[in-house]
């Protein structure tokens, strides 16, 4: 908004004594936002039509006969807005007492305590003691389909589900039913939200407790969640996206508001495919293969007699990737094949039979590719074999007789005999498996929850993560087992940290040149479109 | 024929036919010099039509009192699309049995009425939104607007002159919200008859978007008449800021209540007292509501001097509305008429804003307390802040309206509910 390239034309105004200007067609609401004064509201939200309903974010404009809601009333010039007022503040205490007359106050019970609007709101401003003397309104919970239960008499009426449904979704299954104090949401039939299939940002965007998500219910506490910002591995598309991690365990994803890729949306295909991040069965440290007989080794150990066995003379190297490693983890792996001579490197890729596009922002869609960085490993020069499983494909390396290094891939569809007859089987990955187990060399690597880095998605934007688990054992990631392994061989320099393991990325891909950890800073960049940093 | 009350002191303008089934029909209203205003409005220009309106000052009659001229031109002069002309005919402030009886004995005044300003704004199409309830009288509409079809009097190419506006009659569901102008509005296209937020005004945007203005059925009405008969002649009636004559509703312990039309500036006592025929035998006045059940009480006291005018009801701390003068003696619990009023508007609220989905509720329930003898006196101060917390903060005036009653009974009729009160704690103390 702030970036176009031609300046809008700017408005300047005076909020709470401080000026600000903004470009023209800015809300109140949105301008003292720039001031990093949030104006309490309910019912508007930057994705959604702003119907001006809940009535908490009226504020005093001079000269204007009553409260102005400013949500929708744009900025004028001179104008001089009161945020802080007794009568806008007097309004917002009233809003509050109203909103608490009929509200359970179930916080103990409730799922969204520790994160809830309506909490923090009455904290703020709210009376110290409720008038109200009258029996409350009760709705009760009912089941709104798939992944979704409602908890009528927590609900503060904001209708933004309603509105991300008929708007955004565009795929009117719910409503307000009856009018008045009676009115309530609630689903046209039976099956309600269910296979909806972004129905899940409705439970993100109800300010209150009244949508929550079964999946996560009674689970954690919101205040006991650490939030961790990372990119949406289950498809191409590249949401950005939050782990909420407790007890390093990934307890739910929520997504995390980028204008150009997901807006503030994620699919529920995306928002549900989180569990693996918690497996716990995984190669927790080094593993060499002597006679048939695997042992447990330490790291310097392993690099050692790794490195041993490849200065032995090594045979034409073929190798396997995974569409779920970072951008810097291949480049690592295509460095270390590059070390050894080159050779070709594979990937599998799962994809879908068909894309589902967000309607009311279709540049969101839950891509066919079911991957991350199905793009990072074609820049890269990898190719992709196999089936729309993510399977096969791997027939003939199956009983390759030269140099194999595996990167990722689980290779669970294969049989135990993988790689059975190579000069050498190196495996770097997380998850044990019995074509894994095969491995001279089976190497921990850490998932990318549990890294930092980068992913390229669907259009080429490539996009930071960051880690949210501790990784067990001695995983590492594989940048930087890979990129010691290469530097052995060459002499270069060991990647120290994910941002030079990406410098190093960008030396072979001419794609990601001009792009560094600092220009793709939180928001992503599109590969070949450097981003000028202010004042390089 | 006599209607069931009539006065000498009445102007019968608007009222005339009344009572005699004939005037219903298209010849019967012809007969009373009926579609004469539509002819002379087509010949002249559409200005012309708004400028006589303007200078009558005919004032909205819907409740609001907006001058009805000024409202026609708010609409652009240069068309871009449809024009939208809405007949606010969804008449259920309680109270008000007004539009009711126009429709009822002379719908093709107010078909008149509409043709005229769906005219002088250029609008394509009129709708009548009519009150659900309204039975019998949405037939009689029904019928009257075929007859005006079957004559060439709407249509395509009306009296020959190459207009051409549609008349649709549209029978609402039963929501006292759809008839605020906006909720109206959305009710027709189909909606949640949820008002909206202005701006935009209809004039701007409207009903689908497009310009369009919105009449209550008296107000379209005494149209034809203003144009028939000249501005001068309308202003004969009323006084400088509130022209002409209006529809009194009463209601409530007098002796003959009814539909009067006085012209307005009318003394409120002289309505009571000889209009009306005064108070119930033995009875004494208590309070009027003097416009509908959205507006402040007036004590006896306050009676004496109104004058029933715009700005006379206001200066006497109330408002004249719609004018449905509701009349209570001493014998009336106000405790109760306020929270059946207050029952009424929660019920009724759409829900959409905060203050008046919980405000309204809330005060019901307290009131309802207080009547049945539960009540506080720290209630009384709750019942001020929560009507002072709904008023002005919302989208419509629902809210306001449903405060007001409650704010203006507890400063003039204190007594009453202190009464309650204190029964109920003599009860609480046994």
């Amino acid at each position: 908004m702030a970036e176009n390239s031609q300046t809008p034309e700017s408005v300047t105004l005076t909020i709470d004594g401080r000026e600000v200007s903004v470009p023209k067609g800015t809300t109140i609401l949105q301008a003292a936002e720039a001031l990093g004064n949030r104006i309490p509201h309910y019912c508007y939200h930057p994705g959604l039509s702003a119907p001006a309903q809940c009535r908490l974010c009226l504020v005093e404009v001079e000269g204007a006969p009553k409260l102005q809601p400013s949500c929708i009333t744009e900025v004028q010039d001179g104008q001089v807005v009161l945020t802080e007022s007794e009568e806008a503040t007097r309004q917002r205490t009233g809003v509050l007492e109203f909103y608490l007359a009929n509200h359970p106050l179930d916080c103990p019970i409730c799922d969204q305590s520790g994160e809830c609007k309506l909490q923090d709101y009455v904290h703020a401003e709210g009376r110290k003691h409720g008038r109200s003397r009258e029996p409350k309104r009760v709705f009760g919970r009912d089941d709104f389909g798939g992944d979704i239960l409602f908890y009528g008499d927590r609900c503060v009426m904001c209708t933004r589900c309603v509105r991300f449904m008929n708007e955004m979704a565009q795929d009117p299954r719910l409503t307000v039913v009856e009018r008045g104090n009676r009115s309530i949401i609630d689903t046209f039939f039976e099956e309600g939200v269910e296979g909806s299939p972004y129905a899940g940002n409705i439970v993100d965007i109800c300010p209150v407790g009244a949508l929550v998500s079964k999946d996560f219910l009674h689970k954690a506490r919101a205040w006991d969640l650490d939030h961790k910002p990372t990119i949406c591995p289950n498809c191409s598309q590249g949401c950005n996206i939050d782990f909420h991690v407790r007890d390093n365990r990934v307890q739910r994803l929520k997504p995390r508001a980028n204008l150009e890729v997901n807006q503030y949306w994620m699919c529920d295909y995306g928002r549900h495919r989180y569990e693996w991040m918690n497996r716990e069965d995984r190669i927790e440290s080094p593993v060499v293969n002597r006679s048939g007989r695997p042992v447990p080794s330490d790291w310097s150990e392993t690099l050692e007699a790794l490195h041993g066995r490849l200065q032995e003379g090594v045979r034409p190297v073929k190798a396997v990737a995974s569409p779920f490693a970072s951008n810097e983890d291949l480049a690592a792996l295509r460095h270390l094949v590059d070390a050894l001579g080159g050779g070709e490197i594979v990937y599998r890729l799962p994809r879908a039979d068909r894309e589902i596009p967000l309607p009311g922002f279709p540049r969101l869609s839950r891509r066919r590719d079911l991957a991350p960085n199905g793009r990072g490993a074609e820049i890269l020069g990898m190719e992709r074999v196999g089936d729309d499983e993510g399977a096969g494909g791997l027939d003939e390396l199956a009983h390759y007789t030269g140099t194999l290094v595996v990167l990722g891939d689980e290779l669970a569809d294969l049989e135990p005999d993988f790689g059975e007859q190579a000069a050498l089987y190196i495996y770097v990955g997380s998850h044990p498996s019995p074509a894994a187990s095969q491995a001279d060399y089976r190497l921990p690597a850490t998932t990318f929850a549990e890294q930092e880095g980068t992913f390229t998605n669907h259009e080429g934007r490539v996009q930071r993560f960051w880690p949210g688990l501790q990784a067990p054992g001695l995983a590492r990631p594989a940048w930087l087992v890979l990129g010691a392994l290469a530097a052995r061989m060459t002499g270069g320099p060991v990647p120290t940290s994910a941002a030079e393991a990406f410098v190093q990325a960008a030396e072979l891909a001419p794609e990601f040149q001009g792009l560094t950890y600092e220009s793709i800073g939180t928001r992503g960049a599109i590969i070949n479109e450097p981003v000028a940093l202010p004042g390089a | 024929m006599a209607y069931p009350y009539t006065h000498d002191k009445e102007v019968r303008l608007l009222s005339r036919g009344w009572g005699d089934p004939a005037s219903r029909t298209l010849e019967g209203w012809k007969a009373l010099g009926g579609y004469e205003g539509l002819r002379k409005a087509l010949e002249m220009s559409r200005d012309e039509v708004t400028g006589v309106v303007k200078d009558a000052g005919l004032r909205g009659r819907g409740g609001a009192g907006f001058p009805a001229g000024v409202k026609w031109s708010f609409m652009p002069k240069e068309k871009k699309g449809p024009h939208y002309l809405c007949c606010n005919a969804d008449e259920s402030e309680p109270g008000t049995f007004k539009d009711r009886e126009i429709m009822r004995w002379t719908p093709h005044q107010m078909i008149e009425g509409c043709l005229i300003a769906a005219y002088a704004i250029q609008a394509d199409h009129v709708y009548i939104y009519c009150r659900g309830e309204f039975f019998e009288t949405n037939e009689i509409v029904g019928r009257a607007v075929e007859e005006a079809y079957e004559a060439g009097l709407a249509g395509t190419d009306i009296l020959g002159s190459g207009v051409n506006i549609d008349v649709t009659v549209h029978v609402g569901a039963g929501a006292y919200i759809c008839g605020e102008e906006t909720g109206l509005m959305n009710s027709l296209e189909g909606r949640r008859g949820l008002p909206r937020v202005k701006p935009p005004f209809p004039a701007a945007s409207g009903l689908f978007g497009k310009p369009t203005t919105i009449n209550n059925v008296e107000t379209l009405a005494a149209v034809p008449h203003i144009v028939v008969n000249g501005a001068e002649w309308y202003r004969q009636w009323g006084t400088e800021k509130s022209p002409g004559t209006k529809l009194f509703c009463v209601s409530g312990h007098v002796k003959r209540p009814g539909n009067y039309e006085l012209p307005l500036g009318f003394p409120l006592k002289e309505l009571i007292y000889d209009v009306c025929g005064g108070m119930r035998e033995g009875r004494k006045l208590k309070a009027v509501v003097p416009g509908g059940s959205s507006v402040p009480f007036l004590d006896a006291a306050e009676c004496e001097d109104c004058s029933l005018s715009y700005e006379g009801v206001v200066e006497a701390g109330s408002m004249l509305g719609c004018a449905s003068v509701m009349v209570m003696d001493d014998s009336t619990n106000i405790v109760k008429q306020v929270r059946r009023t207050v029952d009424f508007f929660s019920h009724e609220s759409c829900g959409q804003c905060t203050p008046c989905r919980e405000g309204t509720t809330w005060l019901a329930r307290i009131l309802k307390r207080i009547e049945t003898g539960r009540g506080t006196e720290e209630d009384l101060q709750t019942l001020l802040e929560l009507g002072d917390q709904m008023t002005g903060t919302t989208i419509c005036v629902l809210s306001d309206s449903a405060a007001a009653p409650v704010r203006s009974s507890i400063e003039k009729f204190r007594d009453d509910y202190l009464a309650l009160i204190r029964r109920g704690e003599k009860v609480g103390a046994a």
